[in-house]
């Protein structure tokens, strides 16, 4: 037997070492905690939780290069913010995970995530460690429904993407004076594609849209042809194609339709991803000029747009300047805003703050970012953007437009 | 419905189909001779896909061009793969070949993935645009190219096999195994052949997709899917039923996607894969085991 348990009165054992160690790393965590949390001039504790791998890696990539960007911008206009980056690999769990994983790392707000389901789950993370959460990018119109008190979403809903996508149409009739009698909506059967096909015909007789829908046509999201489907298209003899699509089966569609040399009066998105993105004009070409996407889009005439357009180009020369790099910009802006004006970076005060932005100098159309009671931003506006030159030009609404729409396109044999 | 569209519905189901039947004759020809199911079937076809790919954005060569590099390439590797790791398991039960090739797949896949990421990759040739006319009849250029290569390669296989000493000893050991060990065929040396040559056809029918589809990682599985349906359809073991099961599935897909609907063309394949099981479980032209 040892001399400590012998005589117990002097000895220290093991146990008591270790709730000894445990009480000094608990104290001196906890001061950390409390020096971080009584800081109030420290920077903002941004957590990034974007899909940066697995099947949408291409656009969390993009999407984390607007929040690298964001920060020398915010540092010379005042703000000070820092980045905490998690990657939710394509899948909710793993955002619910790493939601909880940079809470602990001590991120003052969450930010993310592209996706509806992987932004839902982290809704439900936040709002349960009572951590405020800004989405960048997500439309499901539930999220800001479930009456959350942390939640706050700088992104149309999809009912406001068909909306603001759809009333578009008319305006480029009436700027153009042509209007197209029939249309064939061909649409990704997915959730994306199918929620987007409830919108449109639900809205579509609202909206009193001059033209008719003489076919519809779902294809599978993995096809690796189109040939088919455009060959019912063109069948169809339709003025306009209106694709509901991602971004390879938009690329698939077009060439398929170049193939088929059938050429409609135009072919227009009206409110899904594919046709404003680089890779589209990088593989199809003078054949993806004159197609118009309707989405939410940056302002070309704000000059923070014009400063992050430039950082971007010159930092990714090789890449797309789109919507997903300005939303997730302007979503670290707001936390950042957010933080500055509650002079904390203490839950609550945070959500105080944010509750209550104004932010008129930013970056995407609309009217100044503000949150209603339930975390939507209502002051968002979709524009026509049309490829005209390999660049995507917005054309509509006319107060923020930077060129004049082409429409009629022009026949793909007459592309020179 | 007009005539004109059905024309060249079934002008695209016919030319589509040849150049599935042209990625279904590897596994055919493997299975045919050593009875062992390529389960990594898809996997050999995206690293063709990126080989072909490598080679073409590399030396500035077209995917057709690329061809004889990526079959030469995959036949060696095919070689190699069947002379120092399936060999061993060529009596082993079909279960522990299953998990062989399932294995051997998984590490190809994530090694497409490591080498060139989650993004879906392609070659633009000024054919990708443009189509032969014939009055109604509009015939896509790629793949009028490609099913014509798909052809040309799976007649070069007959005749090796057909013509060719090496061809005449590997049916011999495909017809009995025994008696061509016992007239003094290297079986092993037949069967790495037989494999490099079923991997050399999977290289040439993945530098032809290339042209008609856009590669990335995890398109493997549906190959490896469209494969078995082909092959079970024409006949496992049989070429000409590889060639002809290529054919139904593109042709029942262009016209259940004309006649039913788009979105519905893999269920259509599924089908037939059933019907056939039920009424010719040999395949359309399978021999009765």
């Amino acid at each position: 037997m040892s001399e400590n348990t012998t005589n117990p009165s002097h000895a220290i054992s093991r146990r008591q070492v270790m709730v000894g160690a445990a009480a000094v790393g608990t104290a001196l965590a906890g001061g950390r905690f409390m020096i971080g949390r009584a800081n109030a001039a420290g920077p903002v504790k941004v957590g990034v939780l974007l899909p940066r791998s697995g099947h949408l890696a291409l656009i969390g990539q993009a999407c984390q290069r607007g929040a690298d960007l964001s920060l020398p911008i915010l540092r010379e206009m005042g703000y000070a913010v820092e980045l905490i980056n998690a990657d939710t690999e394509s899948s909710p769990d793993v955002g619910r995970t790493q939601a909880e994983k940079l809470i602990r790392e001590g991120a003052h707000v969450l930010m993310g995530c592209f996706d509806s389901a992987t932004t839902a789950a982290v809704a439900q993370v936040a709002e349960q460690k009572g951590v405020p959460f800004i989405i960048n990018i997500g439309a499901d119109p539930k999220i800001t429904e479930q009456g959350y008190k942390f939640v706050f979403r700088n992104f149309p809903t999809s009912r406001m993407l068909g909306m603001g996508g759809l009333s578009l149409f008319k305006d480029l009739f009436a700027a153009t004076g042509i209007t197209p009698k029939t249309a064939v909506l061909m649409h990704i059967n997915d959730s994306f594609g199918n929620s987007m096909l409830q919108g449109i015909q639900a809205l579509a007789p609202k909206l009193d849209l001059p033209f008719q829908f003489v076919e519809t046509i779902a294809y599978d999201p993995k096809a690796k042809d189109l040939s088919i489907e455009v060959a019912k298209a063109k069948a169809s003899k339709a003025d306009l194609v209106v694709p509901v699509t991602r971004l390879n089966d938009a690329i698939l569609l077009v060439r398929e339709m170049v193939k088929q040399q059938y050429s409609p009066m135009g072919i227009i998105a009206p409110g899904s991803p594919g046709m404003y993105e680089k890779q589209f004009t990088k593989s199809l070409g003078k054949y993806a000029d004159f197609c118009i996407a309707n989405n939410p889009w940056f302002d070309p005439k704000q000059e923070l747009t014009k400063t992050l357009k430039a950082a971007f180009l010159k930092a990714h020369p090789e890449e797309s300047f789109e919507l997903n790099i300005g939303f997730t910009f302007e979503a670290v802006m707001i936390a950042a805003d957010a933080a500055k004006r509650a002079g904390s970076t203490d839950a609550q005060p945070l959500t105080e703050a944010l509750r209550t932005t104004n932010i008129a100098k930013r970056v995407m159309i609309g009217g100044p970012i503000q949150f209603g009671a339930d975390g939507q931003n209502m002051n968002l506006k979709s524009a026509s953007v049309q490829n005209q030159d390999g660049e995507q030009r917005v054309i509509l609404p006319l107060d923020v437009a930077e060129a004049k729409p082409v429409f009629p396109m022009p026949d793909f044999k007459a592309r020179s | 419905m007009s005539f004109e569209l059905i024309l060249n519905i079934v002008a695209a189901g016919l030319l589509t189909g040849l150049v599935y039947g042209l990625m279904a004759l590897g596994l055919s020809a493997i299975f045919g001779v050593m009875r062992v199911v390529n389960f990594a079937h898809g996997d050999m076809m995206v690293v063709a896909m990126y080989g072909a790919y490598v080679i073409s954005t590399g030396a500035g060569l077209t995917p057709v061009q690329a061809l004889p590099f990526v079959a030469l390439v995959m036949f060696v590797f095919g070689f190699l793969l069947q002379r120092f790791l399936i060999n061993r398991f060529l009596q082993a039960t079909e279960h522990v070949q299953f998990l062989l090739l399932l294995g051997v797949a998984m590490i190809l896949t994530n090694g497409s993935l490591m080498l060139f990421g989650p993004d879906a990759r392609n070659i633009q040739l000024d054919a990708s645009f443009e189509s032969y006319s014939f009055g109604p009849l509009l015939l896509d250029k790629v793949r009028v190219m490609a099913a014509g290569l798909a052809g040309l390669s799976a007649a070069s296989l007959w005749a090796f096999f057909r013509y060719t000493t090496t061809g005449k000893a590997i049916r011999a050991c495909a017809d009995n195994q025994l008696g061509a060990q016992v007239v003094g065929l290297n079986i092993n040396r037949l069967y790495a052949i037989t494999f490099g040559v079923g991997t050399a056809c999977v290289g040439a029918a993945g530098s032809l997709l290339l042209m008609l589809v856009d590669v990335h990682p995890h398109l493997s599985t549906d190959f490896t899917l469209l494969g078995f349906i082909i092959v079970i359809l024409g006949g496992l073991g049989s070429l000409g039923g590889a060639l002809l099961g290529g054919v139904v599935v593109g042709l029942s897909e262009a016209l259940s996607g004309i006649l039913l609907a788009p979105s519905l063309k893999s269920m259509f394949s599924f089908g037939l894969l059933i019907l056939v099981l039920l009424v010719r479980p040999q395949g359309l032209l399978g021999k009765r085991a």
